[in-house]
C-alpha cells in the first residue's frame, strides 16, 4: 500500500494543518512531520476536513516548522509494541525507552526515537505447541521468564481465523525480533511471527470472557481496605485539591498493593514524583516476591514538561500494557495522575480546532472518554481457564479542589469506588485525608459488610457530636455522648490514619487488619464507667498512646504481643488509667 | 545573509501583530522596523498559509502600518557567560544597569525539559534559619516551591532573606511586573547581602511591555540551566508569577484564543509547569531550585491552584506570619528523617494540636469555650504563632526543635501530645526548663 503524503499548511502551537497531497488519509493514523533540518516529528491525524485539510496533533515542539514541510503518513494508528521486557522499564508516553533516550542526549530533544522493547536481549523460549497445532489470535506457542513471572508469548490478538502451526522455534534463546513460529491458513498462505507484536492503544483489547470485580484487592492502606476498598478488576477514582495526599497516595499504593503488576501512568505530573518510584523502587523488596519492587512495575511518563499531545498517548499506552498483562492472566493494576491533566490537553486541541466549548471550555466529548477509559479495567477468564485482571485507580485533580467540574463529575459516573481527597483533613495531618463520610465504594471489604457498618456509624455519630461540642462546648454534652465521641476520634487516629513514610505502619496486611479491628471493637464495645470530661479525655489519651505504640511495633515481634496485652489490660480497666504506658 | 522585508501588515493590535510572508519558521526571531530607522522585537507566534502572526516584545503600541518586518532566521536566544554575574538585564535581553553589552555565546530559551532518568532524588536539605520552614516544610535542594500571598504582604523580603541567607553559588532574580521599589529593594539588598557577584537580574517593570515580562521567566530559567549545568548550585527567583498568568491570559485574549477559568487560556496548567519544571538536581553536574511568588486572594483562584498542582508546595504567608496550614513542602519527607530523631514525629505533633486548637477558635466565638483543655490548647496557639511564625526570626534548626519542645511542655501534659513514649522520655523538657523559651512568654 503506497502510503499517503501531504505538505503543512498552518501551524498552532501542537495543532498542526496539512494538505493531503496524495494518497488516502487514515482518522487515528500517525504521521511524521519532516523538518528543514531532517528532524520527523511524529503526529496523529485527529480530524479530516473538506478539502483534503488533515489536522495532526504533533508529540513534539513544533518550533522551526514552517508552510510547506513535508509530512509523511504511516497508514498505522499510535500502536504500542508488547512483548516481554516491559517489566522494570521506564518510557516517555510514546513508549520510547527514557534510559536509552538519556544516552543520546540529557535533554528531551525532540525526533528522538528509539526501539520500545530491547531488541538484542535473548529470551529462553520454551515452546508448548507443536507442528500442525491449531492455533488463532491470542493463542499461547509458549513463554519466556520474564522477572517475576512466565511471560506467555501469544499469536498476536489480531490474527483472525484458524492457522496450523507450520514451524515452531525450539526451546532456547531469541530476540524479540526473530521469527519463533511460522503458521498457515486454510489456502496456503503463511505468516512469519514474533515474540513481540504492535496493538492500537486506542483500541481496547476484546476481553475473552469478562466477569465481575468482586474480591477485594489489599492495598495495606486501612482506611481502604476496611471502609472503602477496591476490587480485582475494580476501578476507583480520588479527587482531591493540592496538598491533600493524592501523591503520598499513589506511592504507597504503588508500593503496598496486592498486584502481580502495578504499571503507574505519570501524566502531566511532576517529574520528580516520576524519579523518585524509578530511582527508590529497584532498591525496595517486595516483601511478597522477596524481589525487587520495580521487577514489577512499568512506568510511563509524559510528565508536564512534556510536549501537551503525548498525555492522551501515555494513558492509553498504560492502559493497553495492563490489558496484556491481564492476558497473561496477572492482577494488573494502573495507578493514572492524573486524568484532569489529560483532560485538559484534550481541551487545549479542542481550543485550537476551534470546537464548541462545553462546560468549562472542556470539549463535549470528555465524559465519554473517560467512562470508556475506565471500562477498559476488568476481570478476564481466560481461555484456559485462569484469570486476569486489570484495576484502574485514576486521580483526580479538580480547579479549586472543587468536585462539581465536569472531569470528577464523568469520572464519578465511571468508577466503582470514590475516594475524596480532603484539604480539611490534611490540614488536621489526619493522614490519609480521605474523607471518612463522603468517600464510597460498591467493592466488598475485608471486614465484614456489618463491621464496616459499625464502624461507619460511629464516624458519623462522632461527627455530629464534634459540631455539638463546637456550639455547646464541652460542658452543653453528656458524658455517654462524649464517650461516644471520644471512641469515634480514637477509631480515627489509630486506626483509618497511618503513616506511610513508617516501614511498619505504613503497610497493614490483612492478617494485621484484622487484629486491629478486633482490638478496635474491643475498645468501642468496651464499657467506660469514668465521670467527668477530664478523666474520660485522658483515659483515651491513654489508650490512643499505647495503640500508637502498638502500631508501630512488628507483627509477630515479641514486643508486639506485649504491647497488646498492655493495651488490653488498659481497655479492660474501663477506668482512669493512672499507670503511664 | 540579507534577509527579505515584508511590508503588508494587516493588523496590530495591542500584542499582537499580522503580515503576509512566506518561508517563515513557527517560532522565529523578527524585527519591526518603524519608518525611523527605530527596531524592536517580535517572534513568531502562529502559522496559516501566508498569514504570519507575532508577538510584539514592545506591544503594538506606536506600531504602523508603513513598519516593516524582517524575519531574522533565527529562534529567540540569551546571551550566556560568567561575566553576566552582577548584571541587570531587562525582559528583551539587554542590559540596563548602563554596563556594556556582553559579547557571549547565544543559548536557547524555553527549551525542552531534561530526561527524567537524569533527575537525581532531592535529598539535600537547604538550611534557610526560618522555624516554619526547617522545622515544618524543610526547604530541599532543586525544589521548586512558591510563596503565596496577598499583595502587599513582605513576601519578597522573605524571598531575598532565603536566597542570600542560603548557600547558592548563583542567585538569578526574574523580576515581572516589579514596581519600581521591589526592583530597587532587590538590588540593594543583594548587594548588601555581599551577594551582587553571584546574581545576575533579569527585571520587567510595570513601564515595560507585558511580551518582555512574559520572557522574564525563560530568560532567567535558561541562564539559571546554564550554570546548574556548569555544576553550580543555582537559586531562581521569580517573582510575581500572578501578573506573568496575567499578561499570557491578555496575550491569549488578544489571539482570540477559547478561555477555560476565569479567562485564563486553557494551556495554563502547561506553561506554569514547563518554567517551574525546570527546576532539578542534575546527575553529574549542578541544581536549580525555583522560589517563586504567586500572590492571590483566593487559592482556589485558577492561578495559584494550577501552580499547587505543579509545584512541590507552597508557604502560605498571612498577615506578615508563615502560616502552617497552607503551607507545604512536599520534598520535606526525603529530608527530615535525616536531620534529628524527633524532626518528624514533633513537626506532626505540633500540627495536630495546632489543628485541634484551631477548632475551638472556631468554638470560641460561640462562647463554648470553657474546660481548662481547650483553654490551654488556645493558649498554646497564641505561643505557637509568637515564637514560631514570624518569617524573620532566625533560629537553627537543632534550636528551632528544642523550641517546639519547651512549648509543648509548657502548654501540655506528655500523655497529650501523642507522641511516642520513647521520644518523650528522650526530650521531653521539665515544665519551666526551657532551653529556648523563655519564661516570661507565658503563665
Amino acid at each position: 500500500m503506497s502510503k499517503a503524503k501531504g505538505r503543512v499548511i498552518s501551524v498552532n502551537e501542537s495543532l498542526v494543518g496539512a494538505k493531503n497531497t496524495e494518497g488516502a488519509v487514515i482518522n487515528g493514523e500517525v504521521a511524521y512531520i519532516i523538518l528543514e533540518d531532517g528532524k520527523r516529528l511524529k503526529s496523529e491525524v485527529i480530524d479530516v476536513k473538506q478539502g483534503g485539510v488533515v489536522y495532526l496533533q504533533v508529540f513534539e515542539d513544533t518550533g522551526w516548522m514552517k508552510i510547506g514541510d513535508l509530512v509523511e503518513f504511516t497508514g498505522l494508528p499510535l500502536a504500542v509494541k508488547l512483548g516481554p521486557g516491559i517489566l522494570g522499564s521506564v518510557t516517555d508516553g510514546l513508549q520510547n525507552p527514557l534510559y536509552e533516550l538519556a544516552k543520546i542526549e540529557w535533554f528531551l530533544e525532540r525526533g528522538l526515537e528509539v526501539s520500545p522493547l530491547d531488541n538484542t536481549q535473548k529470551w529462553h523460549f520454551t515452546p508448548t505447541v507443536q507442528k500442525d497445532d491449531v492455533v488463532t489470535g491470542s493463542s499461547v506457542l509458549g513463554h519466556v521468564p520474564e522477572k517475576l513471572f512466565q511471560h506467555k508469548i501469544f499469536v498476536p490478538f489480531s490474527v483472525q481465523g484458524e492457522y496450523t502451526i507450520e514451524s515452531i522455534a525450539q526451546e532456547g534463546g531469541y530476540t524479540i525480533d526473530e521469527t519463533i513460529a511460522v503458521i498457515k491458513d486454510g489456502s496456503g498462505n503463511t505468516q512469519e511471527l514474533q515474540m513481540a507484536f504492535d496493538w492500537p492503544v486506542k483500541k481496547p483489547m476484546p476481553f475473552h470472557e469478562r466477569s465481575v470485580p468482586e474480591k477485594p484487592m489489599p492495598t495495606g492502606i486501612r482506611i481502604l481496605d476496611a471502609l472503602f476498598p477496591i476490587a480485582f478488576g475494580g476501578t476507583a477514582c480520588n479527587p482531591g485539591p493540592f496538598g491533600a495526599g493524592k501523591t503520598v497516595l499513589q506511592h504507597s499504593l504503588a508500593r503496598h498493593s496486592q498486584a502481580d503488576v502495578v504499571i503507574i501512568a505519570a501524566c502531566g505530573e511532576r517529574a520528580g514524583e516520576a524519579v523518585e518510584v524509578f530511582k527508590d523502587f529497584p532498591e525496595l523488596i517486595d516483601p511478597r516476591t522477596g524481589k525487587s519492587l520495580m521487577d514489577r512495575t512499568f512506568i510511563v511518563g509524559n510528565t508536564s514538561s512534556m510536549p501537551v499531545a503525548a498525555r492522551e498517548a501515555s494513558v492509553y499506552m498504560a492502559t493497553t500494557v495492563g490489558e496484556y498483562y491481564r492476558k497473561q492472566g496477572l492482577n494488573v493494576l494502573i495507578l493514572a495522575d492524573s486524568t484532569s491533566r489529560w483532560a485538559q490537553a484534550l481541551r487545549e486541541t479542542s481550543g485550537r480546532k476551534e470546537e464548541i466549548p462545553g462546560p468549562e471550555a472542556f470539549p463535549m466529548y470528555i465524559s465519554t472518554l473517560i467512562s470508556a477509559f475506565y471500562d477498559r479495567a476488568g476481570i478476564e477468564k481466560l481461555p484456559d481457564e485462569s484469570t486476569g485482571s486489570l484495576s484502574i485507580i485514576g486521580t483526580v485533580s479538580p480547579a479549586g479542589g472543587n468536585f462539581d467540574e465536569p472531569v470528577t463529575q464523568a469520572t464519578l459516573l465511571s468508577t466503582g469506588a470514590f475516594w475524596g481527597l480532603s484539604r480539611a483533613l490534611s490540614d488536621a495531618r489526619k493522614y490519609p485525608a480521605i474523607d471518612r463520610i463522603d468517600s464510597t465504594s460498591k467493592y466488598p471489604s475485608l471486614l465484614q459488610k456489618e463491621e464496616v457498618l459499625y464502624l461507619l456509624e460511629l464516624l458519623r455519630d462522632g461527627k455530629t457530636i464534634a459540631s455539638n461540642i463546637l456550639l455547646m462546648g464541652e460542658k452543653g454534652i453528656t458524658d455517654e455522648s462524649y464517650i461516644r465521641y471520644q471512641k469515634s476520634e480514637l477509631l480515627d487516629s489509630v486506626f483509618l490514619q497511618q503513616n506511610s513514610f513508617d516501614e511498619v505502619d505504613g503497610v497493614t496486611n490483612p492478617e494485621r487488619l484484622r487484629l486491629m479491628f478486633n482490638m478496635v471493637k474491643e475498645i468501642i464495645d468496651a464499657p467506660v464507667t469514668i465521670q467527668g470530661k477530664e478523666g474520660i479525655r485522658s483515659h483515651f489519651n491513654f489508650m490512643r498512646q499505647a495503640f500508637l505504640d502498638w502500631n508501630y511495633t512488628q507483627l509477630k515481634d515479641e514486643k508486639f504481643e506485649k504491647q497488646k496485652s498492655k493495651l488490653l489490660k488498659l481497655v479492660k480497666q474501663m477506668g482512669y488509667a493512672e499507670e503511664n504506658v | 545573509m540579507l534577509r527579505k522585508t515584508y511590508e503588508n501588515i494587516d493588523s496590530i493590535g495591542r500584542a499582537i501583530l499580522s503580515i503576509k510572508a512566506s518561508g517563515v519558521h513557527n517560532k522565529e526571531l523578527a524585527e519591526v522596523i518603524y519608518p525611523t530607522g527605530e527596531k524592536a522585537f517580535a517572534q513568531v507566534i502562529a502559522l496559516d498559509g501566508e498569514q504570519v502572526t507575532l508577538q510584539l516584545f514592545g506591544g503594538g503600541f506606536g506600531v504602523s502600518t508603513d513598519c516593516k518586518i524582517r524575519f531574522l532566521g533565527k529562534p529567540v536566544q540569551v546571551g550566556f557567560s560568567d561575566d553576566m554575574l552582577g548584571r541587570v538585564y531587562s525582559g528583551n535581553g539587554q542590559p540596563i544597569d548602563g554596563g556594556p553589552e556582553l559579547m557571549a555565546d547565544q543559548i536557547r530559551i524555553a527549551g525542552p525539559s531534561i530526561n527524567p532518568v537524569k533527575r537525581l532524588i532531592p535529598k539535600n536539605m537547604i538550611r534557610t534559619g526560618v522555624p516554619m520552614i526547617d522545622v515544618f516544610n524543610t526547604l530541599v535542594r532543586s525544589q521548586k516551591i512558591p510563596i503565596f500571598a496577598k499583595a502587599g504582604e513582605p513576601y519578597n523580603q522573605l524571598l531575598a532573606n532565603i536566597a542570600t541567607q542560603t548557600d547558592a553559588d548563583v542567585i538569578i532574580i526574574g523580576g515581572v511586573g516589579l514596581k519600581y521599589d521591589e526592583y530597587h529593594y532587590f538590588r540593594q539588598r543583594i548587594e548588601d547581602a555581599g551577594s551582587k557577584n553571584k546574581t545576575v537580574m533579569f527585571v520587567h517593570t510595570h513601564r515595560d511591555s507585558i511580551v518582555e515580562g512574559l520572557m522574564v521567566p525563560d530568560l532567567a530559567l535558561a541562564v539559571g540551566e546554564q550554570f546548574a549545568l556548569q555544576g553550580k548550585n543555582v537559586f531562581v527567583l521569580l517573582s510575581d508569577m500572578t501578573q506573568w498568568s496575567d499578561y499570557l491570559r491578555q496575550v491569549a485574549n488578544a489571539q482570540d484564543q477559547i478561555p477555560a477559568n476565569q479567562g485564563y487560556p486553557g494551556d495554563l496548567y502547561s506553561q506554569l509547569a514547563s518554567r517551574y519544571e525546570k527546576a532539578a538536581d542534575i546527575d553529574g553536574a549542578g541544581s536549580l531550585t525555583i522560589l517563586g511568588v504567586t500572590t492571590m486572594d483566593d487559592v482556589t483562584h485558577p492561578v495559584p491552584d494550577n501552580t499547587g498542582y505543579i509545584t512541590e508546595g507552597q508557604f502560605y504567608m498571612k498577615d506578615g506570619y508563615l502560616e502552617l496550614f497552607g503551607s507545604l513542602s512536599r520534598l520535606k519527607q526525603q529530608v527530615n528523617d535525616k536531620t534529628r530523631s524527633d524532626h518528624r514525629n514533633i513537626m506532626n505533633a505540633m500540627a495536630r494540636l495546632l489543628s485541634e486548637s484551631e477548632e475551638r477558635v472556631k468554638a470560641q466565638k460561640f462562647g463554648s469555650v470553657k474546660d481548662d483543655y481547650s483553654l490551654r490548647l488556645l493558649d498554646y496557639r497564641k505561643t505557637f504563632q509568637q515564637e514560631l511564625m514570624d518569617p524573620f526570626r532566625f533560629l537553627e534548626l537543632e534550636d528551632a526543635l528544642d523550641l517546639c519542645w519547651d512549648i509543648l511542655s509548657n502548654h501540655f501534659k506528655r500523655e497529650e501530645v501523642g507522641l511516642s513514649s520513647e521520644l518523650i522520655d528522650a526530650y521531653w523538657p521539665e515544665k519551666g526548663k526551657y532551653k529556648i523559651l523563655k519564661n516570661s512568654t507565658h503563665e
